[in-house]
């Protein structure tokens, strides 16, 4: 990832000694969702596109970004959820947003 | 003391309470965009009296607290499908537009990005350049705001008479902030607890592509959101270890560099209605101030 036009003003020890508590909280409510789902019905990744892109942006965590990759993780994962496609739709569909594209054309289970 | 302008909050959608948070932790105006009610209005007569709303009563509900109110108007984009009511909507416009505190057109935008959303849009734009007014444009939530946001850029484009400085594409993120700001924008980063953007999300962008043309603001309306975002992101700056001089130049100095192009935008005026203002009221607007008082 190319340097912030503004240095942070934290060492990178001093960010994890500010930050890394509540980073491990959002982690272990991530790991409770997941949890969750699995108690309910572990089949919904294959039957749920909401479920299959959040499992599929985990992986993204994961995979630190190669030298001279222009996205980082947060754009992978907004890429990884949004709407590919370039042409306007014809009429509306529904008003709301879903939060993720279903671009494996599972539907909601 | 700190001082911020909330450059975008629906403050018709919060109570006085909310007026005295921002007041205490130093708002000195808000603007508000026209926007959606939650529900379809019926017809153009609803956008006229919420249009009343903005123009009339808001401004003087908020000068109670000290806080200048400003207003964008428009036809909201998740109404935009429906081009009858867009088009009698926005032939109702302009005489608002006089109103001493309009800016401009806002919020209009896309939110499915549909042809008639597009083509509401470009009569919006083109409402906005025949009145010589600034533009604010509000992007798509979620799953659609790439595709949106990209879409609305290459709309502005194509148009010679737009001066990019005079326009702001709100609710950026990390996925849209640089096609924005490339082609000259203004942008802002909307602070919401659950959707768009936190504060420490919003740090990392300011430290990844600097301070020019981006501005944050809370948004707040009837959905989750705090009238108080934009002091929580100060908060949020200075843990970071960020300077009070960076934090006063993004959250007071970048709005007043954008709304300031609008004659309009004056903070040294009095806000509306308080006992400084020598404008002489009617019997309905002392009821109104009266009534505000009392709340």
């Amino acid at each position: 990832m190319q340097p912030g036009v503004i240095p942070s003003p934290k060492t990178g020890r001093e960010l994890v000694d500010e930050y890394f508590i509540e980073n491990r909280n959002r982690l272990l409510e991530i790991a409770a969702f997941l949890d969750r789902l699995d108690r309910t019905d572990a089949s919904l990744v294959d039957r749920d596109f909401r479920v299959r892109a959040f499992r599929d942006a985990i992986k993204l965590l994961e995979s630190r970004p190669a030298a001279g990759e222009p996205q980082t993780r947060v754009e992978r994962i907004q890429h990884l959820m949004s709407d590919p496609t370039t042409e306007p739709l014809e009429k509306l569909d529904t008003k709301g947003a879903r939060g993720a594209y279903d671009r494996w054309q599972l539907g909601v289970a | 003391m700190m001082r911020y302008v909330d450059l975008h909050a629906h403050m018709v959608s919060r109570t006085t309470d909310d007026y005295v948070r921002m007041a205490l932790t130093g708002c000195v105006a808000v603007t508000e965009p026209a926007f959606w009610a939650g529900w379809d209005r019926s017809s153009a007569d609803g956008f006229e009296d919420y249009f009343r709303h903005l123009t009339d009563f808001e401004p003087k509900r908020a000068a109670v607290y000290g806080i200048r109110h400003f207003a964008w108007l428009c036809l909201n984009p998740k109404e935009g499908e429906d081009r009858a009511l867009a088009r009698e909507v926005l032939r109702r416009i302009p005489r608002f537009l006089e109103n001493p505190t309009v800016l401009g057109i806002g919020e209009i935008g896309l939110n499915k990005i549909t042809r008639n959303e597009i083509a509401t849009f470009r009569d919006h734009v083109e409402l906005a350049l025949e009145h010589d007014q600034l533009i604010h444009i509000h992007t798509p939530h979620l799953e659609d705001k790439y595709k949106g946001t990209r879409t609305i850029v290459d709309i502005l484009t194509e148009y010679d008479r737009i001066e990019p400085s005079r326009v702001m594409i709100d609710h950026a993120e990390e996925h849209t902030l640089p096609i924005i700001l490339e082609n000259g924008f203004w942008t802002g980063l909307t602070l919401y607890p659950q959707t768009k953007v936190s504060p420490e999300r919003a740090i990392d962008m300011f430290e990844r592509y600097g301070t020019e043309r981006i501005c944050v603001a809370s948004a707040c309306d009837w959905g989750p959101s705090l009238p108080d975002a934009v002091p929580h992101f100060a908060l949020a700056m200075r843990r970071r270890g960020h300077d009070a001089a960076l934090i006063d130049g993004i959250i007071y100095g970048n709005p007043i560099a954008f709304l300031g192009q609008s004659p309009k935008f004056d903070l040294s005026a009095a806000p509306i209605g308080t006992a400084a203002t020598a404008m002489p009221r009617s019997e309905s607007d002392a009821k109104t101030a009266a009534g505000v008082a009392a709340a």
